[in-house]
């Protein structure tokens, strides 16, 4: 298993929001965690990344024990993994290029004339040769999704963590997010853990499908598993019905 | 009924932990910024420009406030000294409080609300869009990249402003007393050097260092608690602000106590 998580809990403050969260991505496929707006998906995704410590529970990439790793291993670890964030997250004073090159310059092996043939490598790969010269602030949305993802796979991780890769985008904007996924997946054989409420896009990218319901796994299966699912709250998330969902009585708020 | 007379004390009491808890966390990320130095690779590349932005842009609005200060020094010391005290005294006073007092409060004050609020809100601003995480994701280390070129930046600069604007504002209260108090260059000159101590000048700059290291480390650690939106970043800038002018008042106090 690549990515493992068991029984994590985390809260803030009084609020719960991982409670007992258990799940196993295998190598090389892509799994999306897919649960409403404020589930905790994204907490999850940075607690594989290490940027939160879980109150309780075990996290493993590779046979790495994240929470335990010292600040030099995890580093090290992260040189591994790609992690694509749902505002893109690029660095305002840099261009695009710069921005691109960014992880590449912490690894010693590489010499500048190395990260400025990779960089123009990734941009093309995400369709945005031409646009290095430009700052975040002069792209649009699916652009700075797009160098945000070429930013991610410049060091060539073995690991991608998307939060949220196509929330915003228009449905062709959308369709070409997916595509790369897909490519990245297929042609580089990364393992992807993918966190989205578009089942669309789940359905088109992943290999697996999670649903995050109160703090738990509350179903894993193939994306036709899951459109075959009986399970009330799943089918509840997946048709938009908050009947279903949070249950006749409750209205969710 | 007890419990309304209780409300004030635990409102105090919440207000001293919660103080209490924040000073912890500030030490705290100072003490992991301190053991970043030695990330030298990361922040090196960043000094030069952070000593810039710190230091050389503030130049101009410190050397605005030292004019003016030193202009009103001169007038208010001639204004106060009457009767039997010598009016070369005007230099004196002018020399003695733009070094010990107002060119590093001043100036630590001024640059409190430039560089402070300024810091606090880029680093703010970077926490809440997640390019602090992105750092971290990219195997930086936040710390050095962020905070250590700022600190150094402002523990070098900040002397360096103090010192010019000291120099301005002398030079102002000179030009004062020429132009308006019909005193000669070799009054204000005596009045400058009877009661001058290197040790002033040396004192002067500990204090300004200390001011640099309170602006820059608190803009840092404002911005980097900074939650919510663009509202968590006015907010920070703020209390960024507040806090460093409290410090160094603080500051001031303490140094004379020790120093002097």
């Amino acid at each position: 298993m690549s990515i493992r998580l068991r029984e994590v809990h985390k809260a803030f403050g009084p609020k719960e929001v991982l409670r007992g969260f258990t799940l196993e991505v295998r190598d090389g496929e892509t799994l999306a965690i897919v649960g409403p707006s404020g589930s905790g998906k994204s907490v999850l995704l940075k607690h594989v990344a290490g940027l939160l410590r879980p109150d309780s529970g075990s996290i493993f990439v590779d046979t790495h024990s994240v929470p335990d790793l010292s600040r030099k291993e995890l580093t090290r670890l992260r040189r591994r993994i790609g992690y694509v964030f749902q505002f893109a997250a690029l660095f305002d004073s840099m261009t695009v290029t710069e921005n691109v090159g960014m992880g590449l310059r912490r690894m010693p092996e590489w010499d500048a004339r190395r990260i400025a043939a990779r960089v123009e490598e990734c941009l093309a790969l995400v369709d945005l040769h031409g646009l290095g010269d430009r700052y975040p602030a002069q792209l649009s949305g699916g652009q700075r999704k797009r160098a945000g993802l070429a930013r991610a796979i410049a060091p060539s991780p073995k690991f991608l963590l998307y939060d949220e890769p196509t929330t915003g985008l228009d449905p062709v904007t959308t369709t070409v997010i997916d595509r790369l996924i897909l490519r990245m997946s297929d042609e580089m054989g990364v393992t992807g853990l993918v966190v989205t409420h578009d089942m669309t896009s789940a359905y088109r990218v992943a290999d697996r499908i999670t649903l995050l319901h109160d703090g738990r796994a509350r179903f894993t299966g193939a994306p036709d598993e899951v459109q075959a699912a009986g399970d009330e709250v799943l089918r509840g998330f997946v048709e938009g019905d908050p009947d279903l969902y949070f249950g006749r009585n409750n209205d969710g708020t | 009924m007890a419990e309304l007379l209780l409300r004030p004390f635990a409102a105090i009491g919440n207000l001293t932990l919660a103080g209490l808890e924040s000073m912890g966390r500030a030490w705290r990320l100072f003490a992991s910024a301190a053991v970043s130095i030695r990330n030298t690779d990361v922040w090196m590349p960043l000094l030069l420009p952070q000593m810039a932005r710190v230091g050389v842009a503030s130049v101009p609005i410190a050397l605005f406030i030292a004019t003016f200060t030193g202009i009103v020094m001169a007038l208010q010391a001639s204004y106060s000294l009457t009767g039997t005290i010598p009016s070369y005294f005007v230099g004196t006073l002018v020399g003695k409080t733009m070094i010990l007092e107002l060119g590093p409060v001043l100036t630590g004050l001024v640059l409190a609300g430039r560089v402070g609020a300024n810091i606090s809100a880029e680093l703010g601003t970077m926490r809440v869009t997640e390019q602090v995480d992105a750092l971290e994701t990219l195997a930086y280390d936040p710390l050095a990249y962020l905070v250590v070129p700022r600190l150094l930046a402002g523990i070098v600069m900040f002397p360096v402003v103090v010192l010019l604007a000291i120099s301005i504002g002398i030079a102002a209260g000179w030009f004062t007393a020429l132009q308006l108090l019909e005193m000669s260059s070799a009054e204000f000159v005596k009045g400058l050097r009877i009661y001058y101590a290197p040790w002033d000048v040396w004192f002067a700059v500990i204090k300004s260092l200390s001011f640099g290291a309170v602006v820059t480390g608190t803009g840092c650690y404002c911005g980097l608690q900074t939650e919510g939106g663009a509202e968590g970043v006015g907010r920070s800038a703020t209390r960024a602000v507040v806090a460093a002018c409290m410090i160094i008042l603080c500051l001031d106090a303490f140094w004379a106590a020790v120093l002097l």
